[in-house]
């Protein structure tokens, strides 16, 4: 089925199995998001895409687009959702972007920023989370950890070696490697990996190269997640 | 032609809780629109004017997280006598660097600073009741006592400060553009 | 409980129960409640033993062991003990004996002696709630706990008796069934229902469904006869019959009862559903908590494979071959939901698929799949033998057949009671003997909260839908305890997934508990609500969704508890101020007024 669809008033064409973010997407027209990355099979975890369809809240990433449906996106009831999955995802963690080699380059806190998220609101959990610096060329620090699982796509499904996973459940879900001593420098993970490049914050750092670009002109500095 | 009658000046005070005073020092960069706003705003207790205790004031504008008793009883007195609470920068909104010890129980940071160290004589742990008492977490603002706004960044640049300063003073409900709002 | 676990050689054990399951991944769920049933827990050398022969990477292991309540990657003692946390078994007392167990056994709750002999904490709801409080022991429920029985099993702990030898009444469990009409009052003979539908054939059993207008019992109600036409038209290189007794709604205990009574219905309706289909392969998906029906259950299914109703060539019939085997969770709410049950029984983490596509055209190993509640299956085996016109004659409007209701709480007959659906709530209050009731909560945590004045309102998918859960609370009980008690059930279960769920219902319950310690003031209240606002529109699946209907529906209802409890006009910290200098006040042995941080004035 193709067609198009209207988002925020436009019209978006799609092709056969698209969602509705790739087709707003290949129109031009970005939609927020987090754990969506083009390279993996949507996954729609983070629910920072969701857009109104006819009134109903459903993830763009995953919703298959229709013929004829009315997308709501960029509307103060939906960013203001958004806005409260941002801070949702800010307590849960330790998000100390000052300190964080990924500040300014980070997918969190761009889409912080695009949706004008200026405080995290609730009250933090501040968890005690590992910090894992085992690997010889990358930093595990898993205090940033969304658990937008693109790392265990990644590995798994391009690289072909499932180091990471997510174990726990709910409030207690947490990233693991592909080890018995749970250390990075244990598992085959390497620079080639895709993995290594996948993370949208500050978890899987490569090591030697922090502050080499100075905050203020990191890649989010330079062109800002659309306005 | 009646005379135009100004409105009362604005009273304004600042104070740096578990802070640097970076975002003080970034307030300053405002540079020469200090004047123009002098012209609306008078300077309550604050590291300008050296007053110990906060009066009534229109706006209070607090730095830094709350790791102290010290810092308990500063905030509360600004949340009573400031009509609206701004929390400016990270350590405020989230704690900031002051807060990376909450995952470590106070009594190993403790012993650590005063007992353990390499180089540390066998110390003692300051117990003068002159001094504040630090609380097991550093917390925001925000899970203290209600806040009305904030300005983010470590340190908020002046031009968020005096994009926020500038909307209360006309009355208007702060908010940020985009490229003013920054976590780093 | 296994004496000699320390010393046992994890990988003899491992090796064991793989090759019992053909070294297949898919029954990871399986092969790891096996592992640990001998084992006690699932040790890292464990795992390399899993990893090896498996052939699976060590992340998979514990991505699966992680998730699921009664899998434990840490010793959590040869004896762990789990108190049922429903609201019910609050009532009669749990928390009460929870605490004299704890003092008893010298242990902190949550927390494994220092000996290593037990571990005492919670789990939700076990299904107990007509004979509570319960608990689990090793897996094994206890019901009718008091302080005797308590002290009793605190002692066989520390004598270290095998729970084999341990009396058996403290096992015993009642099928109290009340109120019996189709379902639980006939004696279908095994197989007499499959005659008779097979000489109608599939089409004519699609019809009979229809025409008996049954729905299904989990809830939502979709038409039974549409889904197995939709199943049956699917293409695909097997179809799947499941039953979800995944029993996990707090408050339900109806499948429980089924499934001792009345087995070989359920079965029945399996087999029915399988030759509609052309499945050769069924499931039963019984919640661990259930795990001690797993012989008798095993006895009825290798009966029926004696008597020709199971197997190849089923009554005769060459090419109607079926086989039902069972599949047994292992603490994880959020497998009742039909594609997190269907994760789960691929021996994945129970995480709710994306849908589209539906379990009936992807669903087990991707093809096309039926997944019914246990009494689904029932209600369609009796309509495979007496016909959908037979059926449809009980009931009320949309709503055909009989419901069977979980009754607990404040009342003087808690029990199963199978009722024509139209029954009314106020006729069901009166039948068990529950009397100055302020409210009923129908469909557990996740269904609604039916208040006084609405008692005239009736059991129907048209009115108030229920799963089976219908807890009665009396006059006495204060209805913000038990919607707080329903969002910590949320908040242990939510499965993670998804940032509004995992987060959300984490900070509800911290919110909620704030307002009990009395720090609550109008903020967090209203924070409360838009909470459960974003909840319900944000969450992946029906968890998410309906994990907001306790706070919403009390607050609707019963406001008053809640504005109660909002004891501050300004905000105020939800933690102790004072306490969380304690640490700062001993080391250094200040006792000064500045060692201390009143309430703000």
């Amino acid at each position: 089925m193709s067609g198009s669809f209207k988002l925020d008033g436009r019209e978006i064409p799609f092709r056969d199995g698209q969602t509705i973010l790739q087709a707003a997407q290949d129109a031009g027209q970005d939609i927020p998001h987090l754990c969506y990355h083009p390279d993996f099979k949507p996954h729609g975890s983070c629910k920072v895409c969701s857009v109104r369809i006819d009134g109903r809240t459903a993830a763009s990433c995953t919703t298959p687009a229709r013929d004829g449906m009315q997308v709501d996106s960029n509307v103060p009831e939906v960013n203001e959702e958004r806005r409260t999955l941002l801070q949702m995802l800010f307590v849960e963690g330790n998000h100390f972007c000052p300190s964080c080699e990924k500040s300014g380059a980070c997918r969190l806190q761009a889409t912080a920023y695009q949706v004008q998220m200026v405080s995290p609101h609730f009250d933090h959990f501040f968890p005690d989370r590992p910090v894992d610096a085992s690997h010889p060329d990358y930093l595990l620090d898993t205090n940033r950890c969304i658990l937008c699982s693109l790392c265990v796509r990644a590995s798994r499904d391009v690289d072909g070696k499932n180091v990471f996973a997510l174990s726990g459940r709910g409030i207690r879900t947490h990233l693991i490697v592909n080890a018995a001593s749970g250390r990075l420098g244990d598992t085959d993970f390497s620079a080639g990996d895709k993995a290594a490049h996948v993370c949208p914050v500050g978890v899987i750092l490569k090591k030697r190269v922090g502050f080499a670009v100075p905050i203020g002109q990191r890649p989010f500095d330079l062109a800002p997640a659309e306005e | 032609m009646a005379d135009v009658t100004l409105p009362a000046k604005f009273r304004v005070a600042t104070a740096s809780l578990a802070g640097c005073f970076g975002c003080h020092m970034s307030f300053l960069d405002i540079d020469e629109r200090l004047f123009d706003l002098v012209k609306h705003v008078e300077f309550d207790r604050s590291p300008l004017t050296d007053i110990k205790h906060v009066g009534k004031c229109d706006i209070g504008l607090i730095e830094g997280g709350v790791c102290n008793t010290e810092n308990v009883h500063v905030l509360r007195e600004f949340r009573h006598n400031c009509r609206i609470l701004v929390a400016v920068g990270a350590c405020a909104i989230n704690g900031g660097l002051p807060a990376q010890r909450n995952h470590l129980p106070l009594e190993g940071v403790l012993q650590e600073v005063y007992q353990t160290s390499p180089g540390l004589a066998a110390g003692l742990i300051p117990d003068d009741p002159e001094l504040p008492l630090p609380l097991d977490k550093v917390h925001p603002l925000h899970e203290v006592v209600h806040v009305d706004y904030v300005i983010p960044g470590c340190p908020p640049s002046a031009d968020a400060i005096w994009s926020v300063l500038g909307d209360l003073i006309a009355g208007r409900e702060p908010a940020l553009a985009q490229r003013l709002i920054h976590f780093d | 409980m296994n004496e000699l676990s320390t010393r046992i050689d994890p990988s003899r054990i491992v090796n064991r129960v793989v090759a019992h399951h053909d070294g297949d991944v898919h029954e990871l769920v399986q092969i790891l409640r096996e592992v640990q049933e001998a084992l006690d827990w699932i040790s890292p050398e464990t795992i390399d033993c899993l990893v090896a022969a498996l052939g699976v990477p060590r992340t998979k292991i514990e991505a699966v062991a992680g998730f699921y309540s009664f899998f434990y990657l840490v010793p959590r003692g040869r004896y762990r003990v789990l108190f049922s946390d429903n609201i019910t078994d609050r009532m009669a007392g749990s928390e009460a004996l929870k605490n004299r167990m704890c003092r008893n056994l010298w242990i902190e709750p949550g927390k494994v002696s220092e000996d290593g002999l037990v571990s005492v904490d919670l789990t939700s709801c076990t299904g107990m709630c007509d004979q509570g409080p319960g608990m689990l022991v090793n897996n094994r429920a206890i019901t009718r706990l008091d302080d005797a029985r308590l002290d009793a099993i605190c002692e066989l702990i520390r004598d270290t008796v095998p729970l084999e030898q341990w009396p058996a009444d403290f096992f015993r469990v009642d099928s109290n069934v009340r109120r019996a009409d189709m379902l639980l009052g006939g004696d279908m003979a095994p197989g007499a229902a499959m005659k008779a539908a097979t000489t109608r054939g599939a089409a004519g059993m699609l019809e009979e469904l229809r025409l008996a207008g049954l729905r299904g019992r989990g809830g939502a109600g979709f038409a039974t006869a549409t889904k197995w036409s939709m199943c049956r038209e699917a293409a695909g290189e097997a179809h799947y019959v499941v039953c979800n007794a995944d029993e996990g709604e707090p408050g339900t205990f109806k499948d429980r009862v089924l499934l001792t009574e009345r087995p070989d219905l359920v079965f029945e309706g399996m087999t029915l559903c399988a030759q509609v289909l052309g499945a050769q392969r069924g499931f039963l998906y019984l919640r661990g908590e259930y795990r001690y029906l797993l012989d008798a259950l095993q006895a009825v299914l290798e009966r029926r494979r004696t008597a020709g109703l199971l197997g190849r060539s089923i009554m005769g019939i060459d090419g109607f071959d079926f086989d039902i085997r069972i599949h047994i969770g292992a603490g994880a709410y959020v497998c009742g939901e039909e594609s997190a049950l269907i994760e789960s029984l691929e021996g994945k983490r129970g995480t709710p698929r994306n849908r589209p596509p539906f379990p009936v055209t992807c669903g087990y190993r991707d093809q096309p799949t039926v997944v019914n509640n246990v009494e689904t299956f029932a209600s369609a085996a009796l309509i495979g033998l007496h016909g959908g016109v037979w059926f449809a004659a009980v009931g009320s409007g949309q709503s055909a057949g009989t419901k069977l209701l979980s009754v607990s709480g404040d009342c003087e007959r808690p029990g199963i009671y199978e009722y024509p659906f139209g029954v009314t709530i106020a006729q069901v209050l009166e039948d068990c003997g529950a009397e100055d009731t302020q409210a009923v909560q129908v469909g557990g945590p996740s269904g609604m909260c039916i208040a006084a004045s609405e008692f005239s309102r009736r059991i129907a998918f048209e009115d108030v839908p229920t799963a089976g859960a219908f807890m009665a609370f009396g006059a006495q009980r204060d209805m913000f305890d038990v919607a707080r008690n329903f969002t910590r059930f949320f908040a242990h279960e939510s499965c993670g997934f998804c940032t509004p769920c995992r987060v959300g219902t984490s900070l509800l319950n911290n919110l909620m508990d704030k307002l009990a310690r009395g720090q609550g003031s109008p903020y967090d209240f209203s924070e409360i609500e838009k909470l459960n606002r974003r909840l319900q529109s944000l969450s992946h699946c029906g968890l998410g969704h309906s994990a907001c209907n306790p706070v919403l529906e009390t607050i609707a209802k019963f406001r008053s508890s809640y504005e109660r409890r909002l004891v501050h006009t300004d905000y105020v910290p939800a933690f102790d101020l004072d306490r969380a200098l304690s640490a700062a006040r001993q080391m250094t042995r200040r006792k000064d007024a500045g060692a201390h941080i009143g309430e703000d004035s």
